[in-house]
């Protein structure tokens, strides 16, 4: 490892953390978050409030410029409200790009101190609240990082082969706003961020190291929110599936909402346009969150999980890593009623 | 008889050292090493003549053979104390020495290349820097990460100089004129490979550089890019992707080379730092501080306190030589207005 890699840690709270949730992630992704705070309580028994009063953090909007700053920042600072309310000082947000608008807000306020008194002022004005910034803003993924040893003492799988015992070849991707605009904010920094790779890594599997490792995701806001340009969207996604082909990887796991999404669904739409598929056999390659990495190999059940909802389908991932699994589950909502199986892509096998 | 301490045995301490006994000075000669002018010997041919780096070692080795010129090897003098009258001298290992006068002349070293990160020094084999380059050129051996003959080699410009992100803001001067005289020697050695050199802007500041910067492009086919290299990256057959910008066309760039050459800056040495702190003669960047580059640019502003060479700033092997002989003179001045 580069020595100077030793370097790029970042300080993580150890217990009573405030949870914030995501907007899309609890769509797209729904079994993510409440893993997420399964792990924490039950496995690793830490005091993580999750707030029913929480509402967007204006990302998605603030990066598309229709929602001006104070107004973010006046958003933001009712958030850390409903944390200072409860008496916590350690922020955690589900979602990479809220992490990224509170690591930028904080950094204002702390470069311009009348920012932050406007806030407070716009704040007191719009809602009668008060709120402390926090001293402590972590992305979940650092918190799964920072336990990753207890986690592994838990684990009843390990990222390796069943059939050949060799390690599970893993790509990770981490989100842009977690390490690109504030890169010290990030395990590893930007350039080899090491916060998936550690839990890969302790966990039993190897890390792809690919020519388009740091190559965007896909999403990038203004290349898909704006309908005209998503064929930028799908053009960075299949050159970065390009790149990691010949690695033949296992998986993919993410840390944000919009690199899962963007690297999974594109797959379906790379091979309805080009009868093109990233393995061998015409599946496709699994992109996992690291909540679902994590819960998998804890012993979580796949379908609770919400690995069904992914596009690639994960059967083939779960018989290699040795994960029993329900087929007739599969489509079952959690009041065991049977729901109905979505139709089959005509090109990417399911 | 006065003596005169004189801490580091490169081109400036050597000579230094042989012009002072000349004129009649008993002169100690300090080096951490257990041999002098390290980092000369690790250079195959020096621009712009391209003569043998041995040869002007050898030279300059024969000179610590002058009368009243004494080497202490495996001495590593991290800090200076003014007396009064003579400064005293400490080493790492605790043994002290004084002298009338101190000549500073303890060098430069490389940019640590595995700061850059994305350039992935130190996680790709076929990224190398442009000490192993000249070490390769030196021994004939030029060999790509999997001990093949590379069929292209790329040149990477101000790697930990003219760079924020690294905290060198300054030119390392040297760099420019080191990759267009490698470029020409691996060409030489290797007629098929393709070369190309990134670089900001060429600074062909010295007699006959751009002549040969000239001749790289015309009589070698060296191919001159402008643009930095964003983001190097290992591939599946062990060689390295490169991302860039070509500035001069307005087009971004990807191409992929069998070993990328990162052309590192001059920083300060460790014991130039150390010193420079405890005698507070630290200027810029940890390099030593003079009164003034015009008049003055041996005197550091202590008594009997002066300097040579890149422990001051970037400099060619010949202008560090030059520098040294000036500091002589200086210093000789110095002891005979003392008494």
């Amino acid at each position: 490892m580069n020595r100077y890699w030793n370097e790029y840690q970042k300080a993580i709270a150890d217990d009573r953390f405030f949870y914030e949730r995501s907007c899309i992630r609890q769509t797209f992704f729904p079994g993510s978050e409440t893993a997420f705070l399964k792990i924490m309580k039950e496995e690793l028994g830490k005091d993580v409030f999750d707030d029913f009063r929480q509402h967007t953090c204006t990302g998605i909007g603030y990066h598309a410029d229709v929602v001006p700053m104070e107004t973010t920042m006046t958003v933001v600072a009712r958030l850390f409200s409903l944390m200072t309310e409860h008496g916590y000082e350690n922020y955690v947000p589900s979602c990479v790009t809220s992490f990224g608008v509170f690591t930028e807000m904080i950094h204002m306020w702390q470069e311009h101190p009348e920012l932050l008194e406007k806030t407070r002022e716009n704040l007191y004005k719009a809602t009668g609240r008060e709120f402390e910034i926090p001293k402590n803003l972590v992305h979940p993924s650092d918190l799964v990082y920072k336990f990753r040893f207890d986690l592994a003492a838990r684990m009843k799988y390990r990222l390796v082969n069943r059939f050949t015992g060799r390690p599970l070849r893993v790509v990770e991707h981490i989100g842009c706003h977690y390490a690109k605009i504030f890169p010290d904010k990030g395990v590893g920094k930007a350039e080899f961020p090491y916060v998936l790779a550690g839990m890969i890594e302790a966990w039993g599997g190897e890390v792809v190291d690919y020519p388009e490792r740091r190559h965007c995701c896909g999403f990038g806001f203004r290349q898909y929110l704006v309908q005209e340009n998503r064929g930028y969207s799908i053009s960075n996604t299949k050159k970065k599936l390009e790149s990691m082909e010949p690695y033949e990887p296992d998986f993919i796991v993410t840390n944000c909402p919009g690199c899962t999404l963007f690297l999974d669904r594109w797959q379906y739409t790379i091979a309805e346009m080009e009868h093109k598929t990233y393995d061998r056999e015409g599946y496709g390659i699994p992109v996992l969150t690291y909540e679902e990495m994590t819960g998998l190999l804890l012993g979580y059940n796949p379908w609770e999980l919400g690995l069904q909802i992914h596009q690639v389908q994960c059967e083939r991932l779960l018989d290699k890593i040795g994960i029993p699994y329900d087929p007739k589950q599969k489509y079952n909502a959690a009041d065991g009623r049977i729901l109905r199986a979505p139709e089959k892509p005509d090109n990417l096998l399911v | 008889m006065k003596k005169v301490a004189i801490i580091g045995a490169g081109p400036a301490g050597i000579e230094a050292a042989s012009a002072l006994a000349r004129m009649g000075v008993a002169v100690n000669l300090y080096e951490k090493s257990e041999t002098p002018l390290k980092n000369l010997q690790d250079k195959a041919l020096l621009f712009p003549n391209f003569q043998a780096a041995q040869e002007v070692a050898d030279e300059l080795a024969g000179k610590l053979l002058t009368d009243g010129v004494s080497t202490v090897y495996g001495t590593d003098i991290t800090e200076l104390k003014w007396l009064g009258t003579e400064w005293k001298l400490f080493d790492a290992k605790g043994q002290t020495y004084v002298a009338d006068a101190v000549i500073v002349a303890s060098g430069y070293q490389v940019f640590d290349a595995h700061r850059k990160e994305e350039l992935g020094y130190g996680i790709y084999k076929g990224v190398i820097t442009s000490l192993e380059m000249e070490s390769m050129i030196k021994h004939g051996r030029i060999l790509n990460a999997s001990g093949d003959e590379p069929r292209n080699i790329t040149f990477l410009q101000c790697v930990g100089s003219r760079d924020e992100k690294s905290g060198n803001n300054y030119c390392s001067k040297l760099c420019c004129v080191t990759a267009v005289k490698q470029a020409i020697e691996v060409r030489k050695q290797l007629p098929k490979c393709e070369i190309s050199v990134f670089y900001m802007d060429l600074r062909m500041w010295g007699q006959g550089f751009e002549e040969m910067y000239r001749t790289a492009q015309e009589k070698y086919g060296i191919n001159f890019i402008r643009g930095r290299i964003s983001e190097a990256a290992g591939t599946f057959d062990s060689r390295i992707q490169l991302k860039s910008e070509d500035t001069l066309m307005g087009l971004p760039l990807k191409m992929t080379s069998d070993l990328l050459v990162l052309m590192v800056g001059m920083e300060p040495s460790c014991g130039t730092r150390s010193i420079g702190v405890s005698c507070d003669i630290c200027g810029d960047y940890g390099f030593i501080r003079t009164i003034s580059p015009h008049l003055y640019d041996n005197e550091t502003g202590r008594p009997g306190l002066f300097a040579a060479g890149t422990c001051k700033r970037p400099m060619s092997v010949w202008d560090s030589i030059n520098d040294a002989r000036s500091a002589a003179v200086t210093v000789k001045e110095y002891l005979d207005q003392q008494g």
